[in-house]
């Protein structure tokens, strides 16, 4: 925690949890009986709760996604966004960020007990997808009295979310945010996850995703899958300027340990990632991507699988993301405008790569925000 | 693109001649919409779907600040956001002449609209003749004011050109209106209009 906490923060913030007994119905057919979702809120909910902003994250995401917890140094995730004065602007909307089912920050997932066995889920935790976190998300908005949505936002995966919540639940969603988003993964994105998955599924450590009960971590497996993922996230210019052809020492060593800089990098991201996030649940965040093409309901007619909703849409692109490119944005924008939808499309200039959703570049900001203003000016809020 | 001609928008006097052009309640879609001005009066006061297309970052935010739709477009891609006679009316106000192939984009906004409305500065425009013939240089003004080598304005037109253009793709020259500098009309403008015409508002369709 930094000694003097910005007056643009939400400033030290406690996960909340929320129990939930009704069975959920899954899009697999399975049924989780009863579940929990951790939880946190920032800014103040108004009388008739028409401020509610709900934040959806992305793969290796969680619910912290703006404030301090205690002791911590750095703030949530996309604390860049939200605050007081920020593009989300805690002085006027009252923001929910979730950690997904399935997650391993809290909510019940792969790591929690399963009741029928008093053993950890592991692999036997039914694949959850989009849809079934939007339900579980709307139930959490029953609980707390929010009847719609003044905004639903997410970037990656979380624009996902965000833009199933539009058709899904129309009615209780005023605006929809989908930031370095996809409508569906290109067979390159399912490519990866597969790679990904097989580093993890093949570390003998796995032991068919009952590690846990084996007091065991499928380390070198997660690791690697998530330095592959780190380097899609960046760009080729990114990793340039920052590594360039650096070496960690003076000269090279004829070896195979990390030389240059940007394997140590890589090396140290897949470490710490390794250390605090679970191998099923990054199996199923990554299944939970590959499925998502709600389109294919509609006979691949996107603007048709979108006709039914009534929120305005704000998408936003990043030049030098190859992960979730510009065009797939467009496609998006193209199917919203098809549907007659109210839709304003920025593509923002950036070397970051898909990480730049969650930096402050100044262009971002500046147009997220004027959105932003824009969603309280019509709500009256 | 957005500002390739100074005094773009003298909206009032713009929209005296567009506005009888555009049905209420009609599909519009701007290409350059600079600020919104045209797009927020079309929304409001003719009740259309209105999506602008925009391409400098400021103005798209003032768009939004003005809860419109604003689409950040490259013309020189096309139209590739639009599906065939997706819009009734497609227009573009002062960019025909900075896009890479205005003939191009022509034949766009007549795939993606039933009708355009196009309007654009008039290079046959008698001061801008006399100006390369006594200076012998390409022509400057207040509402040309870039040098040939950094003018966003690379296919500059007469209103002979772009009429011989349409006559090549066979398109209907609905409407012609040709005016000074301020938008105004005059009895001189309309007998010898490229030659004392400075901005043509046409209306075309297939």
């Amino acid at each position: 925690m930094p000694q003097h906490i910005p007056s643009d923060n939400v400033g030290i913030v406690t996960p909340q949890v929320a129990k939930f007994d009704t069975p959920l119905e899954l899009r697999s057919g399975k049924v989780i009986p009863s579940y929990e979702l951790v939880y946190e809120t920032y800014g103040e909910l108004n009388s008739d709760k028409s401020n509610a902003v709900l934040i959806c994250h992305a793969l290796s995401g969680h619910h912290h996604a703006a404030g301090y917890h205690e002791g911590d140094s750095k703030p949530g995730w996309w604390d860049s966004c939200i605050g007081p004065g920020k593009a989300i602007d805690t002085n006027r909307f009252f923001v929910l960020s979730v950690n997904n089912l399935g997650g391993c920050h809290g909510s019940t997932g792969p790591v929690s007990i399963n009741p029928e066995t008093d053993q950890p889920y592991g692999s036997d935790f039914p694949m959850v997808r989009v849809r079934d976190w939007v339900e579980s998300q709307a139930r959490l908005a029953d609980r707390l009295g929010i009847q719609k949505f003044a905004a639903v936002i997410g970037g990656s995966l979380g624009g996902m979310q965000a833009l199933r919540w539009s058709f899904q639940y129309p009615d209780r969603i005023a605006y929809c945010g989908v930031i370095a988003s996809a409508p569906k993964l290109s067979a390159q994105n399912i490519a990866f996850n597969e790679v990904a998955r097989n580093a993890i599924m093949k570390d003998p450590e796995f032991h068919d995703g009952h590690y846990i009960v084996k007091n065991a971590i499928p380390k070198t497996g997660l690791m690697t899958a998530r330095m592959l993922a780190h380097l899609t996230y960046l760009s080729d210019d990114a990793m340039g300027e920052k590594f360039g052809r650096d070496l960690k020492t003076d000269e090279i060593k004829y070896g195979y340990k990390p030389e240059f800089q940007v394997e140590s990098y890589l090396h140290y991201q897949g470490e710490k990632f390794s250390t605090s996030f679970d191998a099923n649940t990054y199996l199923l965040m990554t299944k939970a991507l590959d499925y998502f093409d709600p389109a294919q309901y509609t006979n691949g007619d996107l603007a048709k699988c979108l006709a039914p909703a009534s929120s305005k849409f704000f998408v936003v692109s990043f030049t030098t993301d190859w992960r979730f490119s510009p065009e797939r944005s467009e496609e998006i924008v193209d199917a919203l405008i098809e549907a007659d939808k109210d839709v304003v499309y920025a593509c923002i200039e950036s070397e970051k790569g898909h990480d730049a959703f969650l930096i402050p570049i100044p262009r971002y900001v500046k147009v997220f925000t004027a959105y932003m203003n824009r969603v309280a000016k019509e709500l009256g809020l | 693109m957005s500002h390739p001609v100074k005094n773009k928008s003298n909206l009032r006097s713009d929209l005296n001649i567009i506005q009888h052009w555009v049905s209420e309640e009609s599909q519009v879609l701007d290409l350059g919409c600079g600020e919104g001005d045209l797009l927020a009066y079309l929304k409001h006061d003719k009740n259309c779907k209105a999506y602008g297309l925009e391409i400098h970052p400021d103005s798209i935010v003032s768009c939004v600040e003005k809860g419109l739709n604003v689409i950040e477009h490259d013309l020189n891609d096309g139209l590739r956001h639009f599906k065939d006679n997706a819009m009734d009316t497609v227009i573009m106000t002062q960019a025909l002449q900075a896009v890479s192939r205005p003939d191009v984009l022509l034949d766009d906004m007549l795939r993606v609209g039933k009708e355009a409305i196009i309007t654009f500065p008039n290079f046959g425009y008698w001061r801008t003749r006399f100006y390369l013939m006594i200076k012998g240089k390409m022509p400057m003004s207040k509402t040309l004011p870039f040098n040939w080598y950094d003018t966003p304005n690379i296919h500059m037109c007469t209103f002979r050109d772009f009429e011989k253009l349409c006559r090549e793709k066979n398109l209907t020259i609905l409407n012609r209106t040709v005016v000074d500098k301020n938008h105004h009309k005059s009895l001189s403008i309309s007998i010898l209009p490229n030659l004392l015409g400075e901005i043509a508002v046409y209306r075309v369709t297939k």
